[in-house]
């Protein structure tokens, strides 16, 4: 199709570039563009990285063929988009608010709500991870209802707790690690979303579905003695 | 197994092998050495394939002491090297008795050196590679610099000189700068007219906030058209993203793998290893070249490492 570009980042990536907009039908086809890249094997490619709206070809130009654009360009016209309707949905346990959750209130006072109607708000609905990215496997995952989509922080903690739970505008995300981080904490995930010991190391990819799940503290505890 | 044990071990002194590629989808940065040509010339000449790990040393170097005896060379940045008090060239292969003794000293020239053991350094591999990731603690030693004490074990060498065809050549280093050359974009048109024309014009510096995720440059603003937002992609190894503060950063091997800045151009492959070389206070210009430049100058340099036609 005509709205796809492609464009080089020096002479190592390629970027397929699609409509310059947050939109999950823009999404499913750079998802769907990224695994045909994959997929098809060319020589030289050496890791491919899906974007919100763009598809990232990291190339070893020592290896790169002179026709890699033309078969990139190739390939993003002719993919055939799933809806990722049926995807598989994984289920994050979440302990909500207290320590775990210190901006709990914040949000709930943003949202004009209780803590627990912004817990409703955020188990409500089904995300789908857009990218990950960051740091090895934080979700970037969307979208937030808008009565909670509360900005990050104006000044960012220094070191947020690794498994935070957090809101960032229309985003919602989880940290695989203690890094620092401005996004709202509302809770801790019962989940590692990276883990280089497991195969496959990340629990999300561009286009999984999640779905967050409340538990108790004690429910956490148990969870997090599993190994 | 033999092995080499880190008496002193510097300013930031880690193992690299050429990265931990096929991970970037999970958030997972590559990492690896800020100079590739010189860990790979370092390697060359002992004997080892390109992506044996090595050890890099930035600005001040290690002591290391060799528990047995090994082959090995020191190649990138110039450092006073001396192995048991005596004064050693780099860019060459010598042999270390057991219980010898290697020392850097604080760098003449450059930034980072390369010290490469014949049979490479066999720290265990994570998620296929050696190198140390510092941003994400991935890699040997938990992904930390090295401290001393540390042992290193050293691989089986595979004898024989490096495959090169003809005598590689050691990087021309920088002194006191240099000019990179860059291709436009992905997002240059995110950027005033005036902001393009002062990006190739201007001279910028390698401010104390640089490390191995990248530099952060000092010169003059780079005003974005619009915004300074875009929505988040990957960023691959020499983008030059511009967050709204207008000053520069160039991403360096340990990069994170994504950015939501606009990046107004990225430096080609072959002036990597250069940019690789500055350390603070340097200063650096930028050249926009087409991408046929970068491949021409790719090749060169390939020669210039010895691989004729290969």
């Amino acid at each position: 199709m005509s709205d796809v570009t492609l464009r080089p980042a020096g002479d190592a990536a390629w970027f397929i570039e699609l409509e310059d907009r947050l939109d999950e039908a823009v999404n499913d086809r750079a998802i769907a563009i990224g695994r045909a890249v994959c997929a098809a094997g060319l020589p030289g490619v050496r890791d491919v990285v899906t974007g919100y709206r763009s598809v990232a070809v990291h190339v070893d130009p020592l290896r790169a063929d002179a026709t890699l654009e033309e078969a990139l360009a190739r390939l993003a016209s002719e993919v055939t988009v799933a809806t990722g309707q049926d995807a598989a949905i994984v289920r994050v346990p979440v302990c909500y608010g207290g320590e775990l959750g210190p901006d709990l209130p914040e949000v709930a006072a943003f949202a004009g709500c209780s803590e627990d109607e912004v817990i409703a708000l955020h188990c409500g609905r089904t995300y789908r991870v857009y990218m990950v990215g960051f740091v090895p496997g934080f979700p970037y995952m969307g979208t937030v209802d808008p009565r909670i989509a509360m900005p990050r922080r104006e000044s960012p903690r220094v070191r947020v707790p690794a498994l935070s739970v957090g809101i960032a505008g229309g985003q919602t995300g989880i940290y695989p690690t203690s890094t620092p981080g401005g996004w709202r904490l509302i809770g801790r995930a019962a989940v590692r979303p990276f883990d280089a010991a497991r195969t496959p190391p990340c629990l999300f990819e561009p286009g999984t579905r999640v779905r967050f799940v409340p538990i108790g503290a004690d429910e956490l505890a148990r969870l997090e003695g599993q190994p | 197994m033999a092995a080499v044990a880190v008496t002193k071990p510097g300013m930031l002194t880690t193992v690299q092998d050429l990265g931990r590629w096929g991970y970037q989808q999970s958030g997972v940065p590559v990492a690896g050495p800020m100079d590739p040509y010189s860990h790979r010339l370092a390697n060359r000449l002992v004997g080892n394939p390109d992506d044996a790990a090595t050890l890099e040393a930035t600005v001040v170097g290690p002591d290391v002491r060799f528990e047995d005896g090994a082959t090995f060379a020191v190649a990138g940045a110039e450092f006073p090297l001396t192995l048991d008090g005596a004064a050693i060239r780099p860019n060459a292969a010598y042999y270390a008795g057991p219980g010898s003794e290697l020392r850097f000293g604080v760098r003449r020239r450059g930034a980072r050196a390369y010290l490469a053991v014949a049979g490479g350094f066999d720290v265990p591999p994570l998620l296929g590679s050696r190198a140390t990731s510092l941003v994400s603690a991935m890699g040997p030693f938990g992904g930390r610099l090295l401290r001393a004490g540390d042992r290193l074990p050293i691989g089986d060498a595979r004898g024989g000189p490096g495959p090169g065809a003809e005598e590689p050549l050691p990087l021309v280093l920088p002194s006191g700068g240099a000019q990179i050359r860059v291709i436009w974009g992905p997002q240059a048109d995110a950027f005033t007219e005036e902001a393009r024309r002062v990006f190739t014009t201007a001279r910028f510096e390698v401010t104390v906030q640089s490390n191995r995720m990248g530099y952060r440059l000092d010169g003059p603003r780079l005003a974005h058209v619009r915004t300074a937002d875009i929505l988040s992609e990957a960023t691959p190894i020499g983008s030059l993203q511009v967050p709204a503060s207008g000053q520069p950063i160039l991403l360096m091997a340990d990069r994170q793998t994504t950015g939501g800045y606009p990046k107004i151009a990225t430096v080609i492959t072959a002036d990597l290893p250069t940019a690789g070389q500055l350390a603070p206070g340097d200063w650096i210009a930028f050249a926009p070249c087409s991408l046929a430049e970068a491949r021409r100058a790719l090749v060169a340099l390939e020669e210039r490492l010895g691989d004729v036609g290969s």
